[in-house]
């Protein structure tokens, strides 16, 4: 395959390119970098994010949005504290958290899907909704946070990294195949690049899209899980703004607003870069305030890139096929 | 006694307050290209749509060789063997011409239809055999359609439906928005699909090209059956006094 053409159907190219100017330019800048120490603490996070960012990106890919997921992040923990303090074993009380984040995505998909609402209006709804719920479940303090549970393979460390790494990789492996490899791949693509041509080739796309509002949902709620586990504390207010991040993530990775385009490489490859940008501010002891605006910058860059490759890469397409 | 592919009998649609089609009787035989003309608003597209599964008539029956019939969705009209080629081509622009030739309908090695596994090789072959049947030729299956022109963007659409060994094919203004060589091209698939037996049902705002193709016209005004005649009974010109 010729470069253009890689450019044109690896919608997380230019994200890669990102990546790679990044690492050299930054372990230039600092040669701490680049270190084993600093990995261990770059990574940290890093299951988080990826899996939100995951997450957003398949909604966007089938052509819905949701920024709910910052609050779902807090909610579900939040549920999942509180029935751990009533005594519920751990694997229930996270299944208990879960479905509050399902319940969420089905109140998005029956906002968007039957009411016909925007989902951008849909699920701005439900963030604030989700967030007064967990803030007002937990009765105005955080809940205590119970000791002595098993927590090592959710995120227990292995030399480098946390276990919370592997779930990302075989969260992010699984989806990566069912998004390529699977017919039901297939369909969310399509749903999101024509939802019209889909729907009259037979595939019922109001269903794909809400098992895409509750996968997102859920991996959002799994994410707030992980969160609540590696820092051993429940907090009501944790995630907020995290819908942005997650969704600067998928974006940088190459996930279209209109539907359609998308990859899960993309989306962590998007994670990775926050949190790069956010390290090397802290290495390089810049005001931290200066964060946002690279992230802001590096939007930007990113989309710009993937339109100018697509431009060109179609213009060059073209006069290829009038050479013929 | 000829061989009726498609018949009706008494189809109503009502939107609302709005008598979409009314009452309405027609007889199609196998093979045959019958152009439906009409007015915006005459009952034509309501008709097809009963037809292809978009929507359902509240009176009335159909009747498929034969056998009643009730359509209830796009997937029933295709295992009917009713395939429809749609102005805007039901394409997805980002997807390959292989996943466009079979979405919804995708070969998988294993697992159930909704969690397969795809046979891309299987897809990818199969659909540049379809599209070369066509007539067509394109250097690979795995080309974007948003690569492709109008003209050939029909051809695959037109491809697909013979892929799955459609009977009947109802082309609904497939030559709008089309340069003058490309139109061409689509009403030569038409005479193609003749010459094969397919049952056509071709709309159209341009007479010239519904004339040019069919067999038959069938005019519909205000959600009646005004005209029902032979192609080469008739000219443009009366035919746009029928439907004006």
């Amino acid at each position: 395959m010729r470069f253009s053409e890689i450019l044109r159907s690896k919608p997380e190219a230019s994200a890669f390119l990102m990546l790679a100017v990044m690492t050299l330019l930054f372990t230039f800048l600092s040669p701490a970098f680049l270190t084993y120490n600093n990995f261990q603490i770059v990574l940290q996070p890093i299951p988080e994010i990826a899996l939100v960012a995951i997450g957003v990106t398949i909604l966007m890919i089938s052509g819905e949005f949701d920024l709910s997921v910052g609050s779902v992040f807090a909610l579900s923990p939040m549920i999942m504290v509180l029935a751990l303090g009533a005594g519920m074993p751990l694997v229930l009380a996270m299944l208990l958290g879960l479905c509050a984040a399902i319940a969420v995505a089905l109140i998005n998909a029956a906002i968007t899907l039957r009411l016909g609402l925007p989902s951008f209006i849909a699920t701005l709804g439900t963030l604030f909704m989700a967030r007064s719920i967990a803030i007002v479940a937990a009765g105005g303090f955080p809940p205590a946070f119970p000791r002595d549970l098993d927590l090592w393979w959710i995120v227990g460390k292995v030399d480098l990294l946390r276990v919370s790494v592997f779930w990302l990789l075989a969260i992010g492996i699984l989806l990566g195949i069912v998004l390529r490899k699977f017919d039901f791949g297939s369909w969310i693509f399509a749903t999101g690049g024509n939802r019209q041509a889909a729907r009259d080739m037979g595939i019922n796309t109001a269903r794909v899209k809400t098992i895409c509002f509750i996968l997102c949902s859920s991996l959002a709620g799994f994410a707030g899980m992980i969160q609540t586990f590696r820092i051993k504390a429940m907090v009501p207010t944790m995630g907020t703004g995290f819908e942005l991040t997650a969704i600067a993530a998928a974006v940088i990775g190459g996930a279209a607003l209109t539907g359609g385009i998308g990859s899960v490489t993309g989306a962590v490859i998007g994670a990775l870069l926050i949190a790069f940008i956010e390290n090397i501010i802290i290495l390089m002891r810049i005001d931290a305030n200066w964060f946002r605006f690279a992230v802001g910058a590096m939007i930007v860059i990113a989309v710009a890139i993937n339109k100018l490759t697509r431009d060109w890469a179609g213009i060059s397409k073209q006069v290829e096929d009038d050479n013929d | 006694m000829t061989d009726i592919h498609l018949s009706v009998k008494g189809l109503d649609k009502w939107y609302g307050s709005v008598h979409a089609l009314r009452n309405l009787d027609l007889d199609i035989p196998r093979g045959q290209v019958v152009g439906l003309i009409g007015d915006n608003g005459a009952g034509k597209s309501t008709f097809i749509q009963i037809l292809s599964g978009v929507h359902r008539q509240t009176n009335g029956e159909v009747f498929f060789e034969g056998t009643p019939v009730d359509i209830r969705s796009p997937r029933d009209a295709m295992n009917l063997g009713i395939e429809t080629i749609y102005q805007y081509t039901a394409m997805v622009p980002e997807m390959s011409i292989a996943r466009n030739v079979f979405i919804g309908r995708e070969k998988r090695k294993f697992g159930p239809r909704g969690f397969g596994v795809l046979d891309e090789k299987a897809m990818a072959s199969q659909a540049l055999r379809a599209i070369e049947d066509v007539g067509l030729h394109l250097r690979s299956a795995e080309t974007p359609v948003k690569d492709l022109s109008g003209g050939q963007r029909q051809g695959v659409a037109i491809a697909r439906a013979m892929h799955f060994r459609a009977s009947m094919l109802i082309l609904d203004e497939p030559t709008n928005h089309l340069a003058v060589k490309e139109i061409g091209k689509v009403l030569d698939y038409v005479r193609q699909l003749r010459d094969q037996g397919i049952t056509v049902i071709f709309i159209s705002h341009n007479l010239h090209h519904v004339h040019e193709v069919t067999d038959r016209v069938v005019a519909f005004s205000r959600g009646s059956k005004v005209a029902d005649v032979k192609a080469k009974d008739t000219d443009v010109k009366q035919m746009i006094d029928l439907i004006t």
